[in-house]
């Protein structure tokens, strides 16, 4: 069932992708400040992996000292901006406001951070300092939430920080990744400038780190690098028929669509095969790009899905359709997608299995694999010493963010797999003083 | 049958809820207008000697999502020709003859009150107002609350009035003073049939951080204006109880005015002593609409108490409002929180820790926010159930039996004055305080 009509323009792709926390007016944002209770201990801080200080800067939101609260947003969260849109309040701040407990809708945690953020920054409000240069060099690999968070605590610092980008623009999955309804990249592009105005790191695009001489110039040139890298592509789910045309990754996919809006042609039928996060996303995205019928296909059950309830529920009401307990076992076609054959499962004493006599073909013209992105494993084989376990998922001290190789420091998707904004803006910033701790001692 | 009309000193009204004398009482189409939306009577905007006035009038107090919670004005009493305000009541009476319509008057002179009291006689008011309580511009000119300042000038005019007036007097007190029974006994022993008040409080609402100036700003300067609204509720019932307990002034009717905006309001300050109830600021905020909550809500407590008339329950508070003095001490409250109720904000903790008497704990297992009461130093202060928000939750439970009774006057009486700290609720006794260096090990 479309509920979307194929977007032509980029009036209607933003119709389509309407923003799902849009900015607060003053009068919205002053009502809705003056509802919190101002908690001890407040559960809300607890909750945000970033520790920002809700409860003071939604005061300062309501006494009228927005410059105030965007100081006590980004003095946790050098990403407070884009944390407040793309941010799982469901599940994090806002799920644990304590209105939730007296059938009271939570304060919009999320909402209000973005409204005072966004403020600050469309006045061009200088809030930050730059600490005296101490003569150190950081580089930082990737311009993603982490490497933009660790850039900027290192900048305080009084670092020299120069960023390598792979990519023509920075913020990483900000622009790259997230859907369009939850952060424009417009939105996202203003705070990394805003950042670097008053922070002055260097970004260096289209600067890709791919071989063993870049790696150590970089050692000689600095006193030490931080990975922001993220995941790679889309991992290869070894299907039959899975080279054809018209199989992507929801990543590939996702970015895509991020930087050509109207202009991707989504066909009419789709199948977004994963149970993640990503997958709604992706199916979210098919449906309002004005895809007539997307199902959503997932190997277990509904419950074992790894997204959270408020994205399956976001995608089904764009229209998308579901199975579950379905394992997709060859793409079909003829050169082009028709379709996707899979499998029943059923859970056998705790063990999912793979049903071989109870199989059918879902027909498709596109199949989108959210099914898990590759990790950067082949940047992390040019540096010595450097421990990516057993599934290139950096180790690294819980503390100081220090990988094996103690001039380099690791953070955010590089470190936990995929996690989110906000995970990683904590990561950069704390490896920066993880790595200050090191270079001081 | 309820009855809500009233005899007021002699004015009568359908029912006790007044417009008191303020802008929304300025003309004849604004009272009108009133009459019709349900209002029993109404206290005309002062008539007096010429003025004029300043823009920029009114200043508010918002507290969190509370608009003009506090307000406060420079305006001065009418400046619209006496000869249009008088043909106005007229034309009002001539719709409205079994409605009050009130001339709230403030001149200077003897021969200037007997003037104008001719003159709204024959316009067919029904009663008048003596404004003594205006804080503000004519105060500065000797009138106002200049007068209600002044008991013996109080006096003294109230009699000059009761001499020239055929219609029953109302005298309105300033509350700009120490002892709200000083004028108020000089207003009775001049004659005057009844009292209103409060008028407003001289007040400053709030300064403005970039020209430096108070609210409201007339070209970059203010002046101290007349705080009323819900805010100053608190005070006028004060006022309006010491009138009420006292032998002489309580033997005539007292009109309360003072933030009133719900029926609540209403009941609480018949409650107190009043028999007629004024509103303006809640009239400036809402409209004239918001009487038909104070009459519904009126009717439900006095149809769910059983009342016929607002006398059957008028002052019935009175006798429990005494002095600290007689207050029973062997009375004892301690806090309860219902955990079923309890949503973990905490507030009661922080609320008791830093700002009362140190008696809740919370739990060792953090994942448990719900509070406890310590008891033994629970002194029954409300703070806990005063800040949480949810209703019901908090609890304050009787723990005395009820059968012990002292107060301190008796212990005066008893010659039982403590020489030594001995309260068993007081630090140190029966109850725990907290070295000053626990302070800082959190």
């Amino acid at each position: 069932m479309a509920e979307y009509k194929r977007p032509t323009t980029e009036a209607a792709f933003k119709q389509n992708f309407k923003q799902k926390k849009p900015l607060m007016n003053d009068t919205e944002a002053y009502y809705e400040a003056s509802r919190c209770l101002f908690c001890y201990d407040a559960p809300c801080i607890q909750a945000c992996p970033t520790h920002i200080d809700i409860p003071l800067f939604i005061k300062q939101i309501h006494t009228d000292n927005v410059t105030g609260a965007s100081k006590t947003i980004f003095d946790s969260n050098w990403l407070g901006n884009a944390c407040g849109v793309v941010c799982p309040t469901d599940v994090l701040c806002e799920g644990a406001c304590v209105y939730n407990h007296q059938d009271v809708p939570p304060i919009q945690i999320g909402r209000l951070q973005n409204f005072a953020t966004n403020k600050t920054i469309d006045a061009e409000k200088d809030i930050f300092k730059v600490g005296n240069s101490n003569g150190k060099r950081i580089a930082v690999i990737g311009s993603g939430p982490a490497g933009i968070a660790c850039a900027c605590e290192a900048r305080t610092l009084g670092y020299e920080v120069d960023i390598f980008e792979a990519k023509e623009l920075p913020s990483g999955l900000n622009v790259h990744g997230v859907a369009p309804y939850k952060i424009t990249n417009e939105e996202a592009l203003k705070e990394i400038d805003y950042l670097q105005k008053q922070l002055g790191f260097t970004i260096k695009y289209n600067s890709a780190i791919t071989s063993k001489e870049q790696i150590q110039k970089l050692e000689n040139d600095y006193d030490a690098i931080f990975l922001g890298v993220g995941l790679g592509k889309t991992a290869t789910l070894n299907l039959e028929g899975e080279d054809k045309k018209g199989v992507i990754g929801a990543v590939e996919f996702i970015e895509e669509l991020r930087m050509k809006h109207h202009q991707l042609k989504v066909p009419k039928r789709v199948v977004v095969i994963g149970g993640g996060n990503t997958a709604m996303d992706a199916a979210s995205e098919s449906a309002r790009m004005g895809a007539r019928k997307t199902v959503l296909a997932y190997r277990n059950s509904k419950d074992n899905m790894g997204a959270y309830g408020f994205e399956y529920d976001l995608a089904i009401s764009a229209g998308v359709d579901s199975l579950f307990n379905v394992t997709p076992i060859a793409i079909v076609g003829n050169g082009t997608v028709e379709g996707v054959k899979f499998a029943k499962t059923e859970m056998v004493e705790g063990t999912l299995k793979t049903n071989m006599n109870n199989v059918f073909i879902v027909r498709c013209d596109l199949v989108i694999k959210a099914t898990g992105q590759a990790k950067q494993g082949s940047l992390y084989d040019l540096i010595d010493n450097l421990d990516a376990g057993t599934n290139a998922i950096l180790n690294v001290n819980a503390e100081t963010f220090q990988t094996s190789n103690p001039q380099y420091f690791a953070g955010g998707d590089a470190i936990n797999g995929g996690s989110e904004v906000v995970n990683a803006a904590y990561d950069g910033k704390m490896a920066a003083q993880g790595i200050h701790q090191w270079l001081t001692k | 049958m309820i009855d809500l009309s009233i005899n007021f000193g002699g004015i009568k009204s359908p029912n006790p809820f007044w417009l008191a004398s303020a802008p929304p009482t300025n003309s004849g189409y604004q009272v009108m207008k009133a009459f019709e939306a349900g209002w029993g009577g109404a206290v005309w905007k002062t008539l007096g000697v010429p003025v004029v006035n300043v823009s920029s009038r009114y200043g508010a107090v918002n507290y969190r999502n509370t608009r003009m919670m506090g307000f406060n004005n420079i305006e001065l009493i009418t400046d619209r020709p006496l000869a249009d305000n008088l043909r106005e009541i007229e034309e009002v009476k001539k719709y409205f003859p079994d409605h009050a319509i009130i001339a709230s008057l403030m001149v200077e002179s003897r021969a200037e009150w007997e003037q104008i009291i001719k003159d709204v006689e024959n316009a067919g008011a029904d009663g008048i107002e003596l404004n003594f309580g205006c804080p503000h511009g004519m105060c500065e000119r000797g009138m106002g609350s200049a007068v209600g300042q002044e008991p013996e000038v109080l006096k003294t005019i109230v009699e000059w009035v009761k001499e020239a007036a055929n219609i029953p007097v109302i005298t309105k007190l300033s509350p700009n003073i120490s002892h709200i029974t000083d004028p108020g006994l000089a207003a009775v022993q001049g004659g005057t049939d009844s009292i209103s008040l409060i008028n407003t409080i001289k007040s400053i609402v709030g300064i403005d951080l970039d020209s430096y100036a108070p609210y409201p700003i007339v070209d970059g300067k203010g002046s101290n204006g007349g705080y009323c609204g819900p805010a100053v509720k608190p005070i006028a019932m004060h006022m309006l109880k010491d009138l009420a307990q006292h032998p002489e002034i309580s033997k005539v009717p007292i009109s309360g005015i003072g933030g009133i905006e719900t029926w609540r309001d209403v009941v609480e300050f018949i409650l107190l002593g009043a028999t007629s109830v004024q509103v303006c600021t809640a009239v400036m905020h809402y409209g004239f609409g918001i009487v038909r909550e104070m009459e519904a809500g009126l009717r439900q407590f006095m149809e769910e108490k059983n009342y016929n008339t607002i006398y059957d329950f008028a002052g019935k508070a009175l006798p429990n409002v005494t002095e600290w003095k007689h207050l029973n001490l062997k009375h004892k409250v301690v806090a309860e929180i219902n955990p079923d109720k309890c949503i973990g904000c905490e507030l009661c903790y922080i609320s008791c820790d830093d700002g009362a008497h140190q008696a809740i704990a919370l739990s060792d297992d953090i994942t448990n926010r719900i509070p406890s009461i310590i008891e033994e130093n629970c002194v029954g202060c409300n703070l806990c159930s005063l800040v949480c928000p949810v209703e019901d939750c908090i609890t304050m439970v009787q723990k005395d039996d009820g059968t012990e009774h002292i107060t301190w006057n008796e212990r005066t009486l008893n010659d039982d004055i403590p020489t030594t700290f001995d309260d068993d609720r007081a630090g140190g006794k029966g109850h725990f305080v907290p070295k000053p260096t626990d302070a800082l090990k959190s």
